[in-house]
């Protein structure tokens, strides 16, 4: 696939559905990206004019470009320097799988790869993540070719209304990374070892995601099928 | 969120002097709780200095046998690290008691300990808050206070400081390091580096303008066993109602040395002399716990919802020295 550019209809996700891509192109088509627009503004029907970001004395200096890797395609854009990273990845980038919940670290909704590293996509700002390499839930399988975790969630049945899943299965790649390298939690007895993956030291790793349909118990079976653990 | 200029700083010193612009700026490192400020516009920063690239990520042995932990290791690094672990172990309890794995993946150490509080009326910005605007008044002195402070709160702000780590570290007596503008530095220990709130509670720490914490220096670990406990609403991801840090050296007949403090209680991670002195010369058993727990939490006031910390923070000192007593080391 081609580099992420402001300037042309951005990439859609590997794993977006015809109907998106559908809706997608619609919204795209009238969005009117002058080829040195700055500031772009938000996809919405609502929100299709760049004018969105009034214009201040502060407008110059809020411009600014960064360049950072997502789902190992290079992407270089101008941005408003209040652009979080999630919405870099929806807005500009179009890659709508990884979801806005609460847009405040609440809710884990939005989680991505930071440089391999689970973080709330939410609470970064993308002007600090130059040349930084973000993995989104696109980045990570196909439908013909699924990552283990989300093979194991539709086997599991991880998930309800589905609008977590993506953030709890990138979290749950990062979590199980953190265990294979020894990191303990709040709720390992002997914080000097390195425990066992038990269905509770899973739940305690993933309080971070919440789950509104409450399908926890699935979730966990689903994580424990991948990490190998044990099914108490 | 407001309109802001960045920048990137290029090293420490460059960051201090950016910083010495005007209150108008803020550093900005993980920005897990920045941000989320920004965005309700509680914090109006004109500038960010971003100070994250900076080299401030290791954690060292001192020349003491101590431990020099750079500013901007993250919370998961921090209580990952092996002799954190081993040497430390309240001060991982306590760094994995808080957030989640997201958010300490995210967030530094310095940052931890210059986060703001979580009282709902700063976060409010149709309520009157002395901390957010000062002379507007305080809206917790008789609102809903349940997870407000019971000591060290003024007749102006009541509001608490959020952080596990800083409870632990506040038992391990810790200083910060930190550099001005000039290329200064000096050390402060945790109990300078907080002000009281007293009439301006808006000015939360005794740090300059431009001064930047560079890192955190820990003495090597006092004998005893080391605990960290939290009491929260839920098993996890929750802010403490209480929580207790504590290391207890004793031999089963007396108690020979103590170091106590309380989070979520107070404006700043509470360290208790009071407690330690009721503790240390005496059996480890439970009327010299209580009696410790009592002087812990003598002064200490409820304004109503959050009456029940008080009965809650002592049973909880009680519950952790018993845990300790039983270890004796």
């Amino acid at each position: 696939m081609p580099p992420h550019r402001t300037d042309d209809p951005p990439d859609r996700g590997r794993l977006a559905t015809s109907r998106r891509s559908l809706l997608q192109s619609a919204l795209l088509g009238g969005y009117t990206l002058g080829s040195n627009a700055p500031l772009a503004a938000p996809a919405t029907a609502a929100q299709q004019s760049p004018a969105t970001n009034a214009p201040t004395d502060a407008t110059a200096d809020v411009a600014m470009r960064v360049a950072l890797t997502v789902n190992h395609q290079p992407c270089s854009l101008t941005i408003d320097t209040r652009t979080t990273l999630l919405d870099l990845l929806r807005e500009h980038l179009i890659l709508t799988g990884t979801k806005k919940g609460c847009d405040h670290g609440q809710c884990g909704a939005c989680t991505v790869l930071l440089n391999g590293r689970r973080i709330n996509s939410c609470l970064a700002l993308a002007v600090t993540l130059e040349g930084d390499e973000i993995t989104t839930i696109e980045g990570l399988g196909t439908p013909n070719a699924p990552h283990p975790l989300q093979a194991a969630f539709v086997a599991h049945d991880g998930f309800q209304c589905g609008y977590c899943t993506s953030g709890q299965i990138c979290s749950a790649i990062g979590m199980l990374a953190e265990a294979a390298a020894g990191w303990p939690s709040h709720v390992t007895g002997d914080i000097a070892t390195s425990p066992p993956l038990t269905n509770q030291e899973i739940a305690e790793r993933m309080s971070g995601n919440l789950c509104r349909c409450a399908a926890y118990p699935n979730i966990i079976a689903a994580i424990s099928s991948v990490a190998g653990g044990s099914t108490q | 969120m407001r309109a802001f200029a960045y920048e990137r700083a290029a090293d420490v010193r460059a960051a201090s002097l950016s910083g010495a612009a005007g209150p108008h700026v803020r550093f900005i490192a993980g920005g897990t709780n920045l941000l989320d400020l920004m965005k309700l516009e509680v914090e109006t920063p004109a500038r960010l200095v971003d100070i994250s690239r900076l080299p401030l990520r290791q954690i060292a042995t001192t020349p003491d046998g101590g431990l020099r932990i750079g500013a901007l290791v993250t919370n998961s690094d921090l209580a990952a690290d092996p002799l954190v672990r081993r040497r430390y172990p309240l001060l991982s309890q306590a760094i994995l008691a808080g957030a989640s794995g997201q958010l300490r993946n995210r967030a530094t150490t310095a940052g931890n300990l210059l986060q703001r509080t979580r009282c709902f009326y700063f976060y409010n910005l149709a309520m009157p808050c002395n901390k957010r605007t000062p002379g507007s008044g305080c809206a917790a002195i008789g609102g809903f206070n349940r997870i407000h402070a019971i000591l060290g709160a003024s007749a102006d702000c009541i509001a608490t400081h959020p952080s596990d780590m800083a409870v632990a570290m506040a038992a391990l007596d810790a200083h910060v390091e930190t550099i001005a503008a000039d290329g200064s530095t000096r050390t402060l220990s945790l109990n300078n580096l907080y002000r009281p709130p007293g009439n301006t509670p808006h000015l939360e720490t005794n740090l300059a303008q431009s001064e930047l914490i560079t890192a955190v220096l820990l003495a090597p670990p006092p004998r005893g066993a080391q605990f960290y406990r939290k009491v929260r609403d839920r098993a996890s991801y929750a802010f403490a109602l209480v929580s207790v840090a504590a290391i207890l050296h004793t031999d089963g007949a007396k108690i020979h040395a103590a170091r106590i403090a309380f989070g979520s209680i107070a404006p700043r991670p509470w360290r208790s002399p009071e407690a330690e002195h009721a503790l240390i010369g005496q059996a480890p058993r439970c009327e010299t716990f209580e009696a410790a727990a009592a002087a812990g939490l003598n002064g200490a006031r409820g304004y109503g919802h959050n009456d029940f910390k008080i009965p809650l923070a002592r049973r909880t000192l009680v519950a952790v020295l018993q845990d300790l007593a039983a270890r004796r080391t």
